[in-house]
């Protein structure tokens, strides 16, 4: 990767353009000078070849799944095919207006009704709403449904809802965004939900819980079953939050387990690509207790992001029913087989079978010696990036000081895994050798690391 | 196993792998899940498309689609898109990558978000931008949010009942599951009060009306609340400015700055706000600074105020954006410049006022925007059959005159219609 320091404003010169427009019968505008923009438009003024050459050089600094391994725990950075982006682009999707009658889109009601279809049939739930944008709109959504379920029944004293201490962050702050107060439940030193300091959390001001299973460190909630039946039991409802729903793919259907509500993320379960932080698309399912809410809550201004959809449908179709079992427990076997084979020289705080992902806790040896401290995670990541491959995620969970969480996905070949395995031992040993040079890591990046500091301290926002 | 495209395991790898393990097949690795949670099933799904059958599936449903000329807006506008964006787009290290939380392998997606921001401020007038929003709807609910968290004491928020009906949904949505109050009313100003945060209003509002807010700003801060004002971006090449309107919160959807209609989305939400606001905005925001090296670069900042640090006391529970859009967005608005946006509204504007006087001369619709203060959006009242009318428009290939709650039928054109079109569709109405 090259450094390139231009911003497009920097380009501009008076007097060129890259814009291409009809004569057509413009003329000026008649407005009244109240209505009228004062302050001129500092925009561009930059040739095509310009803006092509500027991005193109922008996207030359960045790193992709395209570019090589992204084992960037609880993202699923599954390979993205390349048909779902064709699909996506069918000019015969593309134009239509999301308020056009109904006998004009039949088509593309037909993509989202096969899509409901075949969610309903990999997680075991009735229906889907696909008005969420992302994961964490999927989650407000679906704590909104949650609330309607409870107020149907005239029980507005369910204010609160239980969140295990390993959640997402998403998780606490989308439940504050939807009114309900936050309860915490502990993890147990095997990371999983302690059930013990569950139970007494349990009453009738309890909406609900929400859990990932697999959880954040990877590891199966296997005592869900009894958590089911004491959730239920008080009155709440079991909000299954589908950020780690790649491994079940083929293997175990969130309905099975007692979830009433779920999201999935099409971004990550099924390939859809993450554009830089988006599109994405958190479809939200329901069992059947909660069917009637579905349409309730309108948290998106037209039918969701139809474009995510298309590739979403796109990508189940091509794995279609043989594939897509695969597909959990191939990811499986390549966390598990990454977890065993560094153990020796990362902290491996839960040696027990993980599935997609699995969470080192640093070093074995950080190289800290008298007067030099040792390698933190922070300094493995930015090493890793020198060897050409993304960091895994980073400090979270916060179970754990120096998490570092792997996830490879079933996309990438023994090869990947093999190189990777092999460049985290190399970090190992420099580490050992030598902590101070991983200190100053990355160093064969178009940046080196950036004074974050300051950027918060005097932020500079816009040019 | 090794004959699908997108897993490269051979039946050798997977031996190897497990045996690394220590466990003897792929099930195994499943022996924490408790049997009776194991499907045994086979998902009720097609078996596997070739890519052809794929290709020939979305064409076949895709043929089901009527494609029509749209002259409707009410939130997604039909202009045209440039070549260059989803070729730019499409560049898989922009398209693959994730949210930037590796600044030294991630300046593309920062630095374009960093012109993003820029531009939304440019265009708002305001100081500071998040990085976008999943869209304008929901940006606007964010804006309430953040009036909301702004006043320790006020609980009530008031907007414009002129809103566009998607916007309106989503924000009584956001609101119904908070102690706030939302009051929806057609004259804010007689709300105020000093149990009010915060006020929404919309520049052009669902009628296509452009709001003089004059003396707007005034009286809401004087009263103590913030003013947030829901604008269509690209039309700010010749309205006033929120800023200009002396807003505190600019907040909208870019859209109609170069993403084509796709049945609703994906779409794009902006939002921005004075700096007195910007540890309120919620969202990720982009700032510059430099690396050890002292080279210029740039990172996500102020992230204090977000959800992964904060958790249930964070602004919001956002944690991305819509990246790939803004950069739809910042590509669009570097491809028109100045001078393309100002040309963009004219000839949207031209064209809606010349159908909006053909379609009056018709006789079969009445005349509600006599003065003339609206740019590329206009309703007229029906003196027609609606029905029949939207059939023929249908027949005739056109999106044409939605009806809006209050009766009245609703017109968008924009650069991509010709006079020739516009002449079709008024003939249509003649024929009648």
């Amino acid at each position: 990767m090259k450094y390139y320091d231009k911003l497009i404003f920097e380009l501009s010169r008076p007097g060129r353009s890259a814009y291409s427009l009809p004569k057509g019968c413009g003329k000026e505008i008649e407005l009244p000078a109240a209505l009228r923009r004062q302050a001129p438009l500092d925009l561009p003024e930059v040739s095509e070849v310009d803006v092509v050459r500027h991005y193109t050089n922008l996207s030359q600094m960045n790193f992709g799944v395209d570019t090589g391994f992204y084992p960037l725990g609880s993202c699923t950075m599954k390979y993205n095919p390349k048909i779902n982006e064709e699909i996506a682009a069918h000019p015969l999707f593309t134009g239509l207006h999301p308020l056009q009658p109904a006998e004009t889109v039949e088509g593309a009601q037909e993509v989202i009704d096969t899509l409901d279809k075949a969610l309903a049939a990999i997680t075991g739930f009735e229906h889907f709403t696909f008005l969420p944008c992302a994961g964490a709109h999927g989650e407000l959504t679906g704590l909104m449904l949650m609330r309607e379920y409870h107020m149907a029944r005239g029980d507005s004293a369910r204010t609160k809802v239980i969140v295990p201490d390993s959640a997402h962050g998403t998780n606490p702050a989308s439940a504050a965004v939807c009114g309900l107060e936050i309860v915490v439940v502990k993890s147990r030193p095997d990371g999983l939900v302690d059930v013990e300091d569950l139970k007494p959390l349990l009453g009738p001001d309890i909406a609900g819980i929400m859990m990932t299973n697999p959880n954040t460190l990877g590891l199966f909630e296997r005592e869900i079953r009894q958590i089911a039946a004491l959730v239920h039991e008080c009155g709440g409802l079991l909000y299954y939050d589908g950020a780690n729903m790649n491994p079940l793919l083929g293997k175990v259907r969130p309905g099975d387990m007692g979830f009433d509500i779920l999201h999935l993320n099409l971004h990550k379960t099924f390939s859809t690509p993450h554009g830089g932080g988006g599109p994405g698309s958190g479809p939200v399912g329901v069992a059947k207790s909660v069917l009637p809410y579905l349409r309730i809550p309108v948290t998106s201004g037209f039918h969701g992001n139809f474009g995510v959809m298309m590739r979403g449908l796109a990508y189940i179709l091509t794995l279609g029913k043989e594939n897509i079992k695969m597909a959990g427990p191939l990811a499986v076997l390549g966390a598990n087989y990454i977890k065993e084979s560094l153990k020796d020289v990362y902290k491996l705080p839960i040696p027990t079978v993980c599935k997609h992902e699995f969470v080192y806790d640093g070093l074995v040896n950080d190289g800290a010696r008298e007067g030099v401290p040792g390698a933190t995670t922070l300094d493995i990541a930015k090493r890793l990036l020198d060897y050409g491959f993304h960091a895994p995620t980073i400090y979270f969970p916060l179970l754990f000081h120096q998490a570092l969480m792997v996830e490879p996905t079933e996309t990438e070949s023994k090869e990947t895994l093999d190189a990777f395995i092999e460049v985290m031992r190399r970090i190992a040993e420099e580490a050992a050798a030598d902590p101070e040079m991983l200190h100053s890591a990355p160093h064969n990046t178009p940046i080196r690391r950036p004074d974050e500091t300051t950027a918060a301290r005097n932020p500079i926002v816009k040019a | 196993m090794g004959t699908f495209a997108y897993f490269p395991h051979t039946e050798e790898d997977i031996r190897a792998m497990l045996d690394r393990i220590g466990v003897a097949s792929l099930d195994d690795l499943y022996s924490d899940v408790p049997d009776d949670f194991q499907y045994k099933g086979e998902y009720d799904l097609p078996s596997a498309m070739s890519e052809q059958e794929v290709r020939d599936f979305f064409e076949q449903l895709g043929r089901k689609n009527v494609q029509l000329k749209v002259l409707v807006g009410q939130g997604a506008y039909d202009h045209y898109v440039p070549a260059v964006i989803p070729y730019i787009t499409s560049r898989s290290e922009f398209l693959t990558s994730y949210t930037p939380y590796q600044s030294e392998i991630s300046q593309g997606t920062l630095r374009y978000i960093f012109e993003w921001q820029s531009m939304i401020c440019r265009l708002t007038g305001m100081d500071v931008s998040n990085a976008s929003m999943y869209d304008g709807p929901t940006a606007a609910a964010e804006a309430l949010r953040m009036m909301l968290a702004s006043s320790r004491k006020r609980n009530k928020v008031v907007v414009s009942a002129g809103l566009l009906p998607c916007v309106q949904k989503v924000i009584a949505t956001y609101m119904k599951y908070t102690d706030a109050q939302l009051v929806v009313t057609k004259d804010v100003l007689a709300e105020l009060g000093d149990d009010v945060a915060g006020v929404l209003v919309p520049e052009i509002g669902k009628l296509g009306r452009i709001n003089d807010l004059t003396g707007y700003a005034e009286k809401i801060h004087e009263a103590g609340a913030l003013m947030a004002v829901y604008c269509d971006p690209s039309t700010l090449a010749v309205l006033k400015s929120p800023a200009e309107w002396g807003a505190d919160i600019a907040v909208g959807d870019g859209q109609s700055l170069g993403i084509p209609l796709n049945y609703g989305g994906p779409y794009v939400g902006f939002l921005a706000c004075r700096t007195e606001l910007m540890r309120k905005l919620p969202g990720r925001i982009v700032g510059q600074t430099t690396d050890a090296d002292g080279k210029r670069c740039f990172v996500l900042t102020l992230q204090a105020r977000e959800q992964h640090i904060r958790r249930e006391k964070a602004t919001s529970n956002i944690c991305s954006n819509e990246s790939l859009m803004a950069l739809w967005c910042t590509v669009y608005l570097s491809l028109m410049g100045p001078e393309g946006m100002r040309k963009v509204n004219e000839l949207s504007s031209a064209g809606a006022h010349y159908l909006h006087d053909a379609l009056i001369a018709t006789g079969k619709f009445k005349d509600i925007h006599e003065d003339k203060l609206f740019l590329n959006e206009f309703t007229l009242k029906p003196l027609c059959d609606v029905e029949k009318l939207q059939k023929a428009f249908l027949a005739g290939g056109f999106f044409a005159g939605l009806q809006l709650e209050n009766g009245e039928l609703a017109f968008c054109v924009t650069e991509k219609h010709n006079k020739e079109e516009l002449d079709s569709l008024v003939k249509i109405v003649e024929g009648l």
